[in-house]
């Protein structure tokens, strides 16, 4: 099975609004999920627009989530891979 | 202190980010006069006030702010747009960098010890034993306290078994370490600018988002647009704050109009040099401490509170100093802007004529995503001269102690003691070394009045955690301060 790509916005915008924290996400990833998720920055994903009112934007399988936190990645994982088995 | 997962965080930056975009936009007064609209537009959601009348003055307010204007001046007639063409017309900030948002304030109740529904009126009545001051007695079979006799020890609130009596906090008045904050007649908070050292610990701690820094984005934009020089100097604690490395951030800020950009670390090593020959020559002449004397907000603290210990702090200037002089002297007509992570340089800025204007990291990230500039795809533009791995450092904890070390070249003489920010504990701790003429923990005392050192300033973008891991993956690879 091919692990779910978590992808984090290092675009300015996201980085700035509050995503440079979200880079802390591999050392908060529960033990059990590290063989099944990998996780990386990626360019900006061109969703923030002109007021960056949602950013930061995190990218979870081909699902988008908007003003991501580590809490809410996480969620948004765990959901993810419940569905999948 | 910062706290960046907070939504009124998030509301602030997004704030300077619409403003800096009206500013670029074309029609700026209009613009701006609108943003209060375009966030809460006709049937849009009430997310966080009584209704969005109130949601948008207080918007209006932020805006204002924004704009490098005190609210406490503001007479509630004069429309964003007016505002937005003073602010352009102005020739320098205005003093305070700090406001406070009378509409956004909570007016939270006063400090004090309350006994909550949770009270069980037990039969043990400890809360009524342990106060010292007869302040508890038993109303209706429950605790009640008399608010005349109670001096606010807590000694109630942690004996009762049933955590049922809680000390109400205002969190504002709770964090300032100079009893700067008081309320105003209306029961809302207001800053004594005669005791604040602009340490921006209300600005965070503020859960309604009610304080605010007077920005200078407008008046930075402004002459990035007439087309003057515009030098940024870059504050250490930079490292981190951006995605990308420093040079892709000199890119960055050539993109968006500056001419140049210097790193303050070079001002550092000179800092780091001088007050390692300080502390040599001040400890050969009998003198049993020293402490350093870089942060702003410790420097507020020295002119307002601790005269004393003014004797033993360090009398060599700071990083940014030396840099602007640098800057100054290498760029005689450009605009000096220094880019920082706290409110506190603000001051520090106002005072020094060779400074023009202060950013911190959010005002210049709204400057950056308006301008939709991605660092990341910026080539790297190298430094033109290149500071120490300690003056790298000097923005965190025990970076500035290790530097003056390092330039000192006795570690075995130089015993530093951290101040890791600046609270009521610290404060005390400070006037003890004052008055006693002598520290137990150390000889050289290194003072930073935010928690973490500057990347804990109260604009910083990252965490402390990862912004630390940045500056020392970044200052690995520069040479070694040269010693006295």
């Amino acid at each position: 099975m091919s692990k779910l790509a978590v992808k984090i916005c290092l675009g300015t915008t996201c980085f700035v609004m509050g995503g440079s924290e979200l880079q802390e996400l591999p050392e908060k990833l529960p033990a059990s999920y590290k063989k099944l998720v990998s996780i990386s920055g990626c360019p900006c994903l061109g969703q923030c627009g002109a007021a960056a009112t949602r950013a930061p934007y995190v990218l979870i399988g081909d699902e988008l989530l908007s003003e991501a936190s580590i809490e809410k990645i996480l969620k948004k994982i765990t959901e993810k891979l419940n569905h999948a088995q | 202190m910062r706290n960046s997962n907070s939504q009124a965080v998030h509301l602030k930056k997004e704030i300077l980010v619409r403003l800096a975009a009206a500013f670029l936009g074309g029609d700026y007064p209009q613009a701006a006069r609108l943003i209060p609209y375009d966030m809460r537009p006709k049937g849009s959601e009430v997310p966080f006030r009584c209704c969005i009348h109130k949601e948008r003055a207080i918007l209006k307010d932020r805006v204002i702010a924004g704009m490098g204007f005190a609210i406490e001046a503001d007479d509630e007639k004069t429309l964003l747009s007016e505002y937005a063409e003073r602010s352009l017309s102005r020739k320098r900030p205005e003093d305070q960098p700090l406001t406070v948002l009378g509409a956004a304030c909570r007016g939270c109740v006063p400090n004090r010890i309350y006994v909550t529904d949770l009270c069980q009126g037990c039969v043990a009545r400890e809360c009524q034993s342990v106060c010292k001051f007869g302040a508890i007695s038993i109303v209706n079979g429950k605790s009640a306290i008399d608010g005349a006799k109670c001096k606010n020890c807590k000694m109630c609130v942690n004996v009762c078994p049933y955590k049922a009596i809680v000390r109400i906090a205002v969190p504002c008045e709770d964090c300032c370490p100079v009893g700067a904050i008081t309320k105003n007649p209306q029961g809302l908070a207001q800053i004594n600018f005669a005791k604040c050292i602009v340490c921006g610990k209300c600005l965070a701690a503020c859960p309604f988002g009610a304080v605010h820094e007077k920005s200078q984005l407008i008046d930075v934009l402004n002459q990035l647009k007439r087309g003057q020089r515009v030098i940024a100097l870059l504050a250490p604690s930079i490292a981190g704050q951006f995605p990308g490395s420093p040079g892709q951030l000199k890119t960055a800020l050539q993109i968006s109009g500056f001419s140049d950009a210097y790193e303050v670390a070079l001002g550092a090593d000179i800092t780091a040099s001088n007050e390692a020959r300080e502390f040599t020559e001040r400890l050969d002449s009998g003198q049993s401490f020293m402490t350093t004397s870089c942060c702003a907000g410790y420097q507020e603290l020295l002119k307002k509170h601790l005269p004393e210990i003014v004797p033993f702090v360090s009398s060599t200037r700071t990083p940014l100093y030396y840099a602007a002089e640098k800057a100054r002297r290498e760029n005689p007509v450009a605009l000096i802007v220094f880019i920082g992570p706290c409110v506190a340089k603000k001051m520090e800025g106002l005072g020094n004529p060779a400074i023009d204007y202060v950013l911190n990291y959010e005002e210049l990230g709204a400057l950056f995503i308006a301008q939709k500039i991605e660092i990341l795809s910026c080539p790297e533009t190298p430094f033109a001269q290149e500071s120490s791995r300690q003056g790298k450092n000097f923005g965190f904890c025990g970076g500035v102690a290790a530097a003056v070390s390092a330039a000192a070249g006795r570690p075995e003489r130089l015993k530093p003691c951290l101040i890791d920010g600046l609270n009521k504990d610290t404060i005390k701790q400070l006037k003890k070394m004052a008055a006693e003429r002598t520290c137990p923990e150390g000889n050289l005392i290194e003072v930073m009045c935010c928690e973490g050192g500057c990347i804990g300033g109260n604009a910083a973008l990252n965490t402390l955690k990862l912004a630390k891991k940045i500056i020392l993956e970044y200052s690995d690879r520069a040479p070694e301060i040269k010693g006295l």
